[in-house]
């Protein structure tokens, strides 16, 4: 437990809270790089994930690709893209988009092709049209499938930003990596809980607006 | 391609120790997860419980969870034990949950007929609902294996040797050719893997020609 005190010791040592490299200034990349990288993630997935879910077709070929994606090991890629494009930010951020897009791609094919057809057929025969009918049906009902991909991309993408440090990306791993060289498990231990915290933390606040995103009487979704 | 004809020797080798470091972590993971899976689906209060903490162990991030292992284990920084601990830790946080979908997915019906058949209840759990619930089982045991093959690799970062070593040492030396094969080889096992527990399921399961996610 001697190492639990000293990493609460290390974690509220006022000298980490100062300057450039302070603690909030890392949890803010940390931060930028998880809503980054999903924002991104879902200007390309969801709309995809609409197309697929709503037209029925390419659902094999979607189904593959991030079956693929998923089995992409995320320090391997990482460091491919940083030999190419350099060091910095942008490689991290590019790696955890290709993270973020397989659950986003997936959440989104699920909740609207889970949407009863029977619906779909009664707002095409009170006269919607294609886009009313998916942005005014298929997507509110699909919402808490969306979300639920939304909070699984969040937490894939929190977890993997501590890899950004190894390429010189920063974010909350640059404790880690450093403490790792100099094998100084305090710090080591200390920035663990505070990425561990945070992952945590992000969770809880979107597994409640996943909640939150079922429209009013419908009945829950199974998520899966 | 030039590097990969002089160093195929390695990649051979550094495979072998990446199967082998993936193969535990599914394998202790499902032992401990079923167990776990049918408590959480017989006992409902403590299924409340238990259900949602495995998936909390899920939120925890790889390369803090194995950095932060040796000081709850007592083992060494280096010791490949806090990366095979901390990946079954995943299977397991993914299991239990799949297993209580896996058995309630079996038809109550079905159960009730080998209460009346007189079957014990760890008969019954052998012989009737593990059997119906494997395809349930199957799919999430898919995922656990592609997932716990594409994380071995972070385990290079504490200094547990695996294919990730191709991605630090051709960082460091600047060998892209070096880190693709890397990925390209750890995808490959994925899929070996895979594919391995669709085989299984097709011999295990004659019943179901097709396995359903």
């Amino acid at each position: 437990m001697n190492f639990l005190t000293d990493a609460i010791a290390w974690i509220f040592n006022p000298a980490l809270h100062e300057g450039a490299n302070s603690l909030t200034a890392r949890i803010g990349e940390h931060l930028g790089y998880t809503f980054g990288a999903v924002l991104i993630g879902a200007l390309v997935a969801i709309p995809l994930g609409i197309l697929v879910g709503h037209t029925r077709r390419g659902a094999g070929i979607a189904v593959a690709f991030t079956g693929g994606l998923r089995a992409l090991p995320s320090l391997g890629v990482l460091i491919l893209i940083a030999l190419s494009v350099g060091i910095g930010f942008q490689a991290p951020l590019a790696t955890f988009v290709i993270m973020a897009i397989p659950p986003l791609l997936s959440g989104t094919y699920a909740g609207i092709h889970a949407v009863n057809p029977v619906t779909v057929d009664a707002a095409r025969a009170m006269g919607m049209t294609p886009l009313q009918v998916i942005f005014q049906v298929e997507f509110p009902l699909a919402l808490p499938l969306v979300m639920a991909g939304v909070r699984s991309a969040i937490l894939q993408v929190v977890a993997t930003a501590t890899l950004a440090a190894y390429v010189s990306g920063g974010a909350l791993g640059v404790y880690i990596f450093s403490a790792l060289a100099r094998r100084d498990y305090t710090q080591m231990l200390a920035a663990s809980l505070i990425v561990i915290a945070l992952a945590f933390a992000l969770e809880g606040i979107f597994a409640l607006l996943q909640r939150l995103a079922r429209p009013h009487g419908t009945v829950a979704l199974p998520v899966k | 391609m030039d590097w990969l004809a002089k160093n195929w020797e390695l990649v051979i080798s550094l495979s072998w120790v990446h199967i082998g470091l993936s193969i535990l972590p599914v394998v202790v993971g499902l032992a401990v997860a079923l167990p776990l899976g049918w408590v959480a689906f017989r006992y409902k209060r403590v299924g409340r419980f238990l259900v949602p903490a495995s998936g909390l162990l899920y939120t925890i991030p790889s390369l803090p969870l194995f950095v932060a292992l040796p000081v709850v284990l007592g083992t060494s920084i280096l010791d490949p034990a806090n990366l095979v601990v901390g990946l079954t830790i995943y299977a397991v946080a993914l299991l239990v949950r799949q297993i209580v979908d896996a058995l309630a997915s079996v038809s109550q019906d079905v159960r009730q007929a080998s209460v009346a058949m007189g079957y014990s209840s760890w008969q019954r759990f052998w012989r009737v609902d593990l059997p119906l619930a494997s395809p349930v089982l199957l799919s999430g045991l898919r995922v656990v294996a592609v997932s716990t093959v594409s994380l071995v690799s972070i385990g290079s970062v504490i200094g547990v040797t695996s294919l990730g070593y191709l991605f630090l040492n051709g960082f460091k030396r600047g060998i892209p050719a070096e880190v693709f094969t890397g990925v390209v080889a750890t995808v490959i096992i994925a899929f070996l893997f895979d594919g391995a527990l669709v085989l299984i399921g097709r011999f295990a399961m004659p019943w179901k020609r097709k396995v359903t996610s």
